[in-house]
């Protein structure tokens, strides 16, 4: 099971990262599990400062923007 | 530079539409068609280009250059580098913990969060295209003059205990990530936020540069100069105040700005207006409240603010 994290503070790019993160994956046909990381220290910790940003399986993917849903396919492949 | 664009406009203006060279709406289509290939062609490569060395730069290499500069040449850095970094409101809280929590000084961090919404590529780009090189470079030198001295006063006040909704004491490691890409997923990178910059401020930029020849053609020169001329005072604390609620219309305002210096509004005015409009920001100040006392917010806007003021104050007085 593949773990899709996306990071951000509620704003509308991170609404819109994780609705193509999720249609990517489904496109895949992953086995995957969404998460949404809202807390800014923890935002931090994982070395962002650019948000939205996205993880898959704890590592970091893409920070500070929203890819169209064919390149986030490559990035969650 | 633009002559071919000139050419163009004059052909679309007075050729196809038919519009009479001499009379005035002729001349305020002709400005309008004119200004915005202008500053659409501006746009579109500048962003580019800046985009392209963006991702040699993600926001943790730059963090990493900063740790790295000793105290007073990281102002310098953080100021430098906080231009070619895009500033977007809803990043300001990582980005704050991001370097106070991995040691960068409080002072420095300031630098860099005074100059990263100020001196902006759009801002630089709309300057360039409505007053030219020389203002435009005025503004950026500006700029990063009073965001390395806002940071280097903050530093030097005792600030540390008004900072607050979050663990001050906790440290984080920088790791950089995100430099390596190959040369095609740069290009996309910055074909996307190219588009999406433009996509956003188009509406701003069509309504700005409307509004602007219409004043351009129909109000009479030196209008203004009664009202906000460089002999009045309160033009400047004025232009500032006003500036503050119109945070992120950079794209929109200037080319507004640009038709009422031309009608009398002193340089200096235009330049303090400018610098609120894009450093002074009313979400910035909200969202900063997250992690910060109320009177670090007021110390942080009061130097900022005082600053744009003297360089209107001074501009106004050397141009006189």
């Amino acid at each position: 099971m593949k773990k899709i994290q996306i990071f951000g503070g509620g704003c509308a790019k991170c609404a819109k990262l994780y609705e193509h993160a999720e249609a990517a994956a489904k496109e895949l046909g992953l086995d995957y599990e969404m998460e949404k990381v809202g807390d800014y220290q923890k935002i931090a910790e994982a070395g962002i400062m650019s948000t939205p940003a996205l993880a898959v399986d704890g590592k970091l993917k893409l920070e500070g923007r929203v890819p169209t849903v064919e390149s986030l396919k490559e990035l969650l492949k | 530079m633009f002559k071919p664009v000139q050419l163009l406009a004059d052909w679309l203006v007075y050729g196809v539409l038919g519009l009479g060279r001499e009379t005035l709406a002729g001349s305020s289509v002709n400005f309008f068609v004119f200004d915005t290939i202008k500053i659409f062609l501006l746009l579109a490569c500048i962003i580019f280009a800046v985009s392209i060395i963006r991702t040699f730069l993600p926001p943790s290499r730059i963090r990493e250059i900063i740790l790295k500069k000793s105290r007073f040449s990281g102002h310098l850095w953080a100021a430098g580098l906080g231009i070619i970094t895009p500033f977007c409101t809803c990043s300001a809280i990582p980005l704050f913990l991001g370097f106070v929590q991995t040691g960068i000084p409080l002072g420095v961090t300031f630098s860099f969060l005074v100059a990263s919404p100020m001196i902006n590529e759009v801002a630089l780009i709309m300057l360039f295209g409505m007053f030219g090189l020389k203002i435009a470079a005025l503004y950026a030198l500006s700029g990063f003059i009073i965001a390395v001295i806002s940071g280097l006063l903050i530093g030097r006040l005792d600030v540390e205990h008004l900072l607050e909704g979050f663990d001050v004491s906790k440290k984080i490691q920088n790791a950089v990530f995100g430099a390596e890409m190959p040369w095609p997923e740069r290009f996309s990178f910055a074909r996307d936020y190219t588009l999406d910059i433009l996509k956003t401020v188009w509406p701003y930029v069509l309504i700005g540069i409307g509004i602007g020849a219409w004043i351009h053609g129909y109000v009479p020169e030196n209008f203004l100069a009664r009202w906000a001329g460089a002999d009045k005072w309160y033009a400047v604390p004025l232009a500032t105040l006003v500036g503050i609620p119109l945070y992120s219309n950079a794209a929109g305002v200037i080319p507004l700005v640009s038709a009422l210096t031309e009608k009398g509004v002193a340089l200096g005015t235009t330049l303090a207006f400018m610098m609120a409009v894009t450093g002074l920001s009313l979400p910035e100040f909200l969202i900063l409240r997250r992690v910060m006392k109320l009177k670090l917010l007021f110390i942080f806007f009061g130097i900022v603010g005082a600053g744009i003021m003297f360089t209107g104050f001074l501009f106004n007085f050397v141009m006189k």
